[in-house]
């Protein structure tokens, strides 16, 4: 089937088996990797990317469905210049990853929750990234790397 | 030195290219004309296999080949196991099922194909016939002289009985003072979970007979050896590259069936192979941690001081040997004691063969066991004698000192358990939290307050008493441009030792941190070395870095002293200088490297170029230590435990990089919290996978846990100059007891003494209805 998506603002047309998984679209066919798979499954959320700003799991979407649609992976969070989103920013500035495997889905998933709530407390922190597993950094440090963001994004708000 | 880097709050090296997924897993590696690999597995626990049915499978679109165990006997060798101990009993490994299946999961055949979804789909098209028998999970049934016997040449499912003695026991059994309590642990089966799941690409190159290998795993040199030995290469002919390593937590620790498998296919096409495992497989075919039963008889003294302590430990191995399966139950036995001077100890340990997956090492592999055994004994003492579980630990303590030896033989370099017990009752308010409870208690409600001092052995180790050598290797290499190349044997996959031996390298040579980059994990980039596991990076992969700084600064240092008429001696590295402290006579780093590089005029005997290798053999383990509070609520309704507040303070040496630090304690808190509340793996009584996705197996989710208070005390261990103990799986093995130790203390007017791991509600909420604690 032929899809066309629009992913981090460059649009792409393709002709895809209808089964394939969004996921493997993305890595396979668009090349940008930094989107993982752990489950397959939707539970853990290694896989997680914006559709149309929506975090979604691509895991268990298929690329079929996202035709017509906007994707944002982490490749396409950096700015023009390539400086750093502040929710990268937050995760570099306070540990809030070890191995890294989850890290471009817990920034996806805390990219919509400060879409949705730009002042969240650590206990809405911790509820709004509980579909995404980390095995290594007992979350607390990643509670702390999105407290960084919110507030870097709130200081360039008020300075904008 | 001015510039001062160690014990500094540095950002991480590693994680630009990981916040930008910019890096590369093996998943993430693309190679042209790739083929796919998917593996039948089998779905019994133990069978006879009849026949395999192979020939639907290979006629469908894109399937290569279908290769079964009979077609890899004789071309590819059997499953490695490192562990040597004596009389051990070592059953026959290979990669695809011979005749006989053994766990649920085993590998049966293996599809070719050159796409990923045409391997999967063809390998649900093999048929395999197989002829079930009785499946033997069950460790007492397991040991039973009627049991059906897993590995039938070997006469029985006991692959192991090791004992271990100290102390003197007549004394022990004669002193009709002391009080006994026997009790049974059951230290329950986990799966490790690491985010990324195994994966490898094999791609053997014809023209060159090389054989290169992308693997996720922690053993980088050891795997290239093993797969040389397992595909009968020139060793000096395969490359092993770990590439970003999505987490492990020793479950990559490993030499496994589809790394060899292929290795073994990517020879046969010429081709590059790849195999990434599911999540499934995973789950049921990487290796597991923990299982354990663990028969205990204390005896103590009225007072609190424990005398004598007896364990018979049954360990499920699983149904074949892994790399270090069988070492592992051993180090429980090793770390028994704790941090307590028990003067008389008998352990008895059997390595038990089951149909199920091997276990092997899982974060803290053998330690967290010993630590939960002797923690919860410190705490049913307590409570027998209605003492304060703090009075009876002081009691028990060895006075703070070097070179401890205890009753297994164990030799301590540093201890000062005194002073973090002392240090976590501060943080924690630990006489406030006491009379708050006894205010609930009053009320009906349930607070507990749960104690654990713990004491591990880490930085392993001397080689001495390593299965395959202990020492880890170092290069420092200052390039003509002065910038400085770091290379280590280790293999570290999330813990930070990018930073940590930039810190070290860059604090050493005088030198900027940016200057300074680090690799690891490619077998033709970087000398032979051991790898990442048993808490060792740092502590012996940091250690062989910094003496190779100190060839390269004494190398240095004589070429400077000749520009400079001073002596060698005389000379420190600082600020991109080297130069006397007075700082009169000085000379910019850039401008010696040229000197060594150029060649021009060298000291007599001394060779051009900057690059030292250093091979760092540890005189001793290190033995980190720490004491944790946990603070839990029960709900009186749900018998749910809610963690209102967890303190540690932890003694990992020197301190390098407390931002580390941090994150390896609180990775390692939750790995332990998982196991006392949520987490377990389990088989049925046929030996099926009960916890076999994610949706099953409980891993622990942000906001099921409190906000960590974490300390630290610095006692240096002498085993190393750095001081550096090593702190990547001390988190786990102490947190583990104090939960359970609050929980139970929680539960204390209900009268019941222990309940086993996981603490789940359906348990607790059984306990609080006046029931016994059975899992519905």
């Amino acid at each position: 089937m032929k899809i066309r998506v629009k992913i981090n603002g460059v649009t792409r047309e393709d002709d895809v088996e209808p089964r394939l998984l969004l996921v493997h679209y993305l890595r396979e066919l668009a090349g940008l990797t930094g989107t993982h798979i752990g489950c397959e499954t939707s539970i853990c959320g290694a896989c997680t990317v914006l559709m149309n700003g929506a975090a979604v799991k691509s895991c268990t979407v298929l690329a079929v469905q996202a035709d017509g649609s906007e994707i944002t992976t982490i490749e396409g969070l950096s700015g023009r210049n390539g400086q750093l989103h502040p929710l990268q920013q937050g995760f570099w500035e306070e540990h809030g990853l070890q191995c890294g495997y989850c890290t471009p889905g817990m920034i996806l998933a805390a990219h919509q929750l400060l879409s949705r709530n730009p002042h969240p407390s650590r206990a809405e922190i911790r509820k709004a990234l509980e579909g995404n597993l980390c095995r290594c950094t007992g979350y607390q440090h990643i509670v702390k790397a999105v407290e960084w963001a919110a507030e870097k994004v709130r200081a360039q708000a008020e300075h904008a | 030195m001015s510039s001062k880097l160690l014990g500094e709050r540095i950002k991480r090296k590693e994680d630009p290219r990981l916040i930008q997924g910019r890096s590369h897993y093996v998943d993430d590696i693309q190679l042209c004309g790739m083929l796919y690999l998917a593996f039948v597995r089998s779905p019994h626990a133990h069978a006879e296999i009849k026949a395999i049915h192979s020939e639907a499978a290979q006629k469908m679109p894109g399937v290569l080949a279908v290769y079964t165990g009979a077609d890899l006997e004789g071309r590819l060798g059997l499953i490695p196991c490192a562990a040597g101990m004596e009389g051990l009993k070592v059953p026959p490994h290979p990669c695809l099922a011979l005749r006989r299946v053994r766990y649920v999961g085993e590998p049966v055949a293996v599809v070719v194909a050159s796409g990923r979804y045409q391997a999967v789909d063809a390998a649900a098209q093999v048929e395999v016939d197989y002829e079930p028998l009785p499946a033997i999970t069950d460790l007492d049934k397991a040991v039973s002289s009627d049991s059906p016997v897993i590995h039938e040449s070997l006469g029985d499912n006991i692959a192991f009985v090791a004992k271990l003695e100290g102390g003197d026991w007549k004394a022990v059994e004669s002193d009709a003072s002391l009080k006994v309590i026997r009790q049974r642990l059951v230290n329950q089966r986990l799966a490790p979970l690491s985010m990324e799941t195994r994966g490898v690409v094999a791609s053997y190159s014809p023209g060159e007979d090389t054989l290169t290998v992308w693997s996720s795993t922690q053993i980088p040199h050891l795997l290239k050896t093993q797969l040389a030995v397992m595909t009968g290469m020139d060793e000096a002919r395969v490359r092993v590259i770990a590439p970003e390593v999505g987490g492990a937590f020793g479950s990559k620790l490993n030499v496994y069936a589809e790394e060899g498998v292929a290795c073994f296919v990517s020879r046969q096409f010429g081709k590059p192979v790849k195999w990434i495992e599911s999540r499934r497989e995973n789950l049921m075919a990487t290796i597991h941690g923990r299982d354990q039963i663990d028969d205990l008889e204390i005896y103590f003294r009225p007072d609190g001081k424990v005398m004598g302590l007896k364990c018979h430990i049954l360990a499920n191995l699983g149904a074949y040997h892994q790399l270090l399966t069988p070492a592992i139950p051993t180090l429980t036995a090793l770390m028994i004691l704790g941090c307590y001077n028990i003067p008389a100890v008998f352990v008895e340990t059997k390595g038990v063969f089951t149909n199920t997956m091997s276990t092997d090492a899982y974060r803290g592999a053998g330690r967290p066991e010993a630590t939960y055994i002797i923690e919860r004994v410190m705490d049913m003492v307590a409570r027998e004698l209605n003492l304060d579980p703090v009075e009876v630990r002081l009691k028990n303590f060895p006075p703070p000192g070097k070179d401890i030896v205890l009753a297994t033989g164990v030799s301590y370099d540093t201890a000062n358990y005194q002073k973090t017990l002392k240090k976590v009752l501060t943080l924690s308010g630990y006489k406030k939290l006491r009379r708050e409870q006894a205010r609930l208690r009053k009320k009906g409600k349930y607070l507990g307050i749960g104690l654990s001092t713990y004491v591990e052995i880490c930085a392993m180790g001397p080689s001495s008493r390593m299965p395959a050598g202990g020492w880890e290797s170092g290069t420092v290499r200052v390039e003509p441009t002065g910038k400085v190349t770091v290379l280590s044997g280790t293999s570290p996959h999330g813990q930070g030792e990018e930073t940590s031996f930039a810190q070290i390298v860059a604090e050493e040579l005088g030198v900027p941190y940016d200057d300074v980059t680090v690799y690891h994990g490619d077998t033709n980039q970087v000398p032979m070395g051991i790898g990442t596991f048993g808490s060792r990076t740092t502590a012996v992969g940091g250690t062989a870095i910094y003496h190779a700084a100190q060839r390269i600064k004494k190398k240095m240092a004589r070429l400077a002293a000749v520009k400079l008429g001073a002596k060698p001696s005389e000379l420190v590295f600082r600020d991109g200088k080297i130069e006397t402290e007075d700082g009169s006579k000085s000379v910019k780093f850039g401008e010696v490297v040229g000197e060594a590089y150029f060649a021009k005029q060298l000291p007599p005997g001394l060779a051009p170029g900057l690059v030292e290798n250093y091979v760092f053999e540890p005189p001793n383990y290190t033995y980190p230590f720490g004491a944790h509070v946990a603070v839990v609520e029960i709900d009186n309704e749900t018998g749910e435990v809610n963690l209102r507040n967890y303190f540690a303070v932890d003694d990992c040496g020197r301190i390098l990089n407390p931002m580390l630090v941090d994150g390896q304690i609180h990775g390692g808190l939750a790995q332990g919290i998982g196991q006392a509340l949520w987490e377990e793996h389990v088989y049925d009584e046929n030996g099926q996978l009960l916890t076999g996705t994610l949706m099953d197996c409980a891993a622990p989710r942000a906001h099921q846990f409190c906000w960590f208070e974490t300390a630290n005390t610095e006692t240096r261990t002498p085993v190393n100059p750095l001081g550096v103990k090593g702190v990547g799986e001390a988190g786990t093995i102490g947190s583990t007891p104090a939960i359970v130790n609050a929980v139970m203390d929680a539960l204390r007017p209900l009268g019941v003494r222990h309940i086993d791991m996981p603490l789940k509600p359906e348990k607790i909420w059984q306990v609080l209805r006046g029931g016994s604690p059975q899992v519905v």
